[in-house]
């Protein structure tokens, strides 16, 4: 294979990774941005997602239907999950950061043992709904990987135009800004709240299940997202949406590139001391204002 | 008075438990009192200066590499303890430094990453640390001030003999001067700073404190217990001291002690029924910050008996 094959193999490589790190990290933005939650259980929803997504097509007769059947069930059941939750947890909590986040590492716990209890500790491979294969000049790609491309980019662009144009977007953002004031304009805040919540919970799902076909489901899957989309967060600016989505280009390209020339190990180190810098020296991020 | 009369009540009570329960409950006694060490130098940074970490693996794990590696190349354990407490000092003193730049969420998210970074990179140079797997420390190496530390008799003694020190240095830190500043600033930063204190310095200090602590808790647990190894430097072991302490009550001097064996037997207890010892983390970790965030003896100093150090 060429260099130039190469190169664009990375790159197709790093925009698929970009994808579903755009749609798990814009989850966890939301909860930061709107209730100031750092929730660290966020891997173990995107965890739950995959193996859900395992189960649902298991008890469906062929491929295609048990992935559709997923991409509906996984994240409506995971938002169901967060929103209970939300309610019974984090809203007695007061959204105390302290308590939160320790509520959330022991919530993450909880959830990883119920996957290994019930599912198992094997990983499990997920049929992709389709089998295409496309010839580029020197290699075949995955059809399918392509299509989780545009399925991120579509939900990206929904959560977009939500968050922008629809009435509850603006409800989020006015709580976002002002929870007493949006409460005093008779908004449900804490509706709002569990709503976000669960919504950013569904989008770590959504990106799971896509996910899944390619990786496969596993218990202890939740890990590494976590951290990527923490990366994602505080790179693009805790809360701030462009910056999410722009950070997630440019460290899923990053990523799927280096990953193909430099160990993966090396390029993790380096990530998460990169961060730790940008935290301590540029609180809001590369691409945040100073607010 | 009271408080010192109680903290030796307790070390002597600790003794006589290490002569009198059977092995296996000596043992895990002896787990019990290194990782109380371990969560008492977490209390330092966390109960009593407000600096909720989630970095402590990585003074905990420097402890034990630095210890281990020196003692895999033939150092003795006299030399090597005081230089895993160096390591977790320095590794707690540099990280301090870049981040108590940063507070709250920031700083926890901070230390988080530093502690990944360092794990990490044990694994990464796997070859010379063992990595996931590690290395054991030969018997021959384990042999302080004439002690044969893979006996258990002496391995309590010298966990024993550490936690005493570790207890009651922090009981007269916490009574002092320093002690109090530490407090002031988790009560309320900006006054203490408005009074002349200089929080960053205070802070700093009771970091690295809290490092040499975790330093010393790493390197005796590789020691005593004979085994080395880059899984001590995951996630788990930094959440472990807090659950400790938040457990035993975040700012009184014998929370940790009590957190951490609470947990070891509940866990032991539980095993004969679940395997699921996670989900015990998960689920002590929750109720705590829902039904009793001081803790237990936080609770009980807050309904009456004030005295409680």
């Amino acid at each position: 294979m060429g260099t130039g094959s190469l190169l664009m193999l990375a790159t197709l490589e790093g925009t698929v990774m970009a994808a579903v790190l755009a749609l798990a990290a814009v989850g966890l933005s939301l909860t930061f941005g709107v209730m100031r939650v750092v929730n660290v259980a966020h891997g173990e929803f995107f965890m739950l997602g995959a193996v859900l997504a395992w189960a649902v097509a298991q008890a469906m007769p062929s491929a295609p239907l048990g992935f559709v059947a997923a991409l509906l069930i996984a994240p409506a059941l995971v938002g169901a999950l967060a929103w209970v939750t939300d309610t019974a947890l984090l809203k007695r909590l007061n959204y105390n950061p302290d308590s939160t986040i320790v509520a959330t590492i022991g919530l993450s716990y909880l959830i990883q043992q119920g996957a290994l209890s019930f599912f198992g500790p094997d990983a499990r491979a997920v049929a992709a709904p389709f089998t295409l294969r496309l010839q580029f000049p020197g290699f075949g790609y995955s059809g399918y990987k392509l299509f989780v491309v545009a399925a991120a980019l579509l939900v990206l662009l929904a959560v977009w135009w939500g968050l922008t144009r629809s009435r509850a977007g603006l409800v989020m953002r006015a709580t976002q800004v002002d929870r007493n004031t949006a409460r005093a304009f008779g908004i449900n805040v804490d509706r709002v709240y569990a709503g976000t919540f669960a919504l950013g919970a569904a989008l770590a799902a959504l990106a799971a299940v896509l996910l899944a076909p390619i990786s496969q489901a596993h218990y202890l899957m939740g890990h590494d997202p976590l951290l990527l989309s923490f990366i994602v967060v505080i790179i693009g600016g805790l809360g701030s949406l462009r910056g999410t989505l722009l950070a997630a280009l440019v460290i899923g390209l990053a990523d799927g590139i280096l990953s193909m020339l430099y160990p993966p190990t090396l390029a993790k180190i380096l990530a998460t001391l990169a961060v730790a810098m940008v935290l301590v020296f540029r609180p809001q991020g590369l691409f945040g204002d100073r607010t | 008075m009271k408080a010192l009369g109680l903290h030796l009540g307790v070390l002597l009570t600790l003794a006589l438990a290490g002569l009198l329960l059977p092995d296996y409950h000596q043992g895990m006694l002896t787990r019990v009192l290194v990782m109380a060490v371990f969560a008492t130098g977490y209390n330092l940074a966390f109960g009593y200066t407000g600096l909720l970490s989630l970095g402590h693996a990585l003074h905990f794990s420097a402890g034990m590499m630095a210890a281990g590696l020196a003692m895999r190349d033939g150092m003795a354990p006299e030399a090597a303890l005081p230089l895993g407490a160096l390591a977790g000092t320095v590794s707690a003193a540099l990280t301090g430094i870049l981040a108590l730049r940063t507070k709250g969420v920031s700083f926890m998210i901070v230390t988080l990453m530093f502690a990944q970074a360092f794990y990490l990179t044990l694994l990464y140079f796997g070859a010379f640390t063992g990595g996931d797997e590690g290395f054991p420390l030969p018997g021959s190496a384990r042999q302080m001030f004439g002690l044969d530390l893979t006996q258990p008799g002496p391995r309590f003694t010298v966990a024993l003999l550490l936690f005493g020190i570790a207890l009651l240095v922090q009981a007269a830190l916490v009574r002092g001067r320093f002690g109090r500043s530490m407090v002031a600033i988790r009560e309320n930063e900006e006054r203490s700073r408005m009074l002349g204190y200089n929080p960053f310095t205070i802070k700093l200090t009771a970091l690295t404190l809290s490092g040499l602590y975790a330093g010393v808790a790493g390197a005796a647990y590789g020691l005593l217990f004979g085994y080395v190894g880059a899984g001590f430097g995951t996630t788990q072991y930094s959440i472990l001291p807090m659950l400790y302490v938040l457990l035993g009550g975040a700012g009184t001097t014998l929370g940790p002690l009590l957190g951490a064996g609470l947990m070891a037997w509940l866990i032991d207890a539980a095993s004969s029924l679940t395997e699921a010892s996670l989900a015990i983390i998960g689920a002590v970790l929750i109720a705590l910050v829902v039904f009793a965030p001081k803790g237990i003896l936080g609770t009980i100093r807050e309904r009456g008996a004030k005295w409680l150090p």
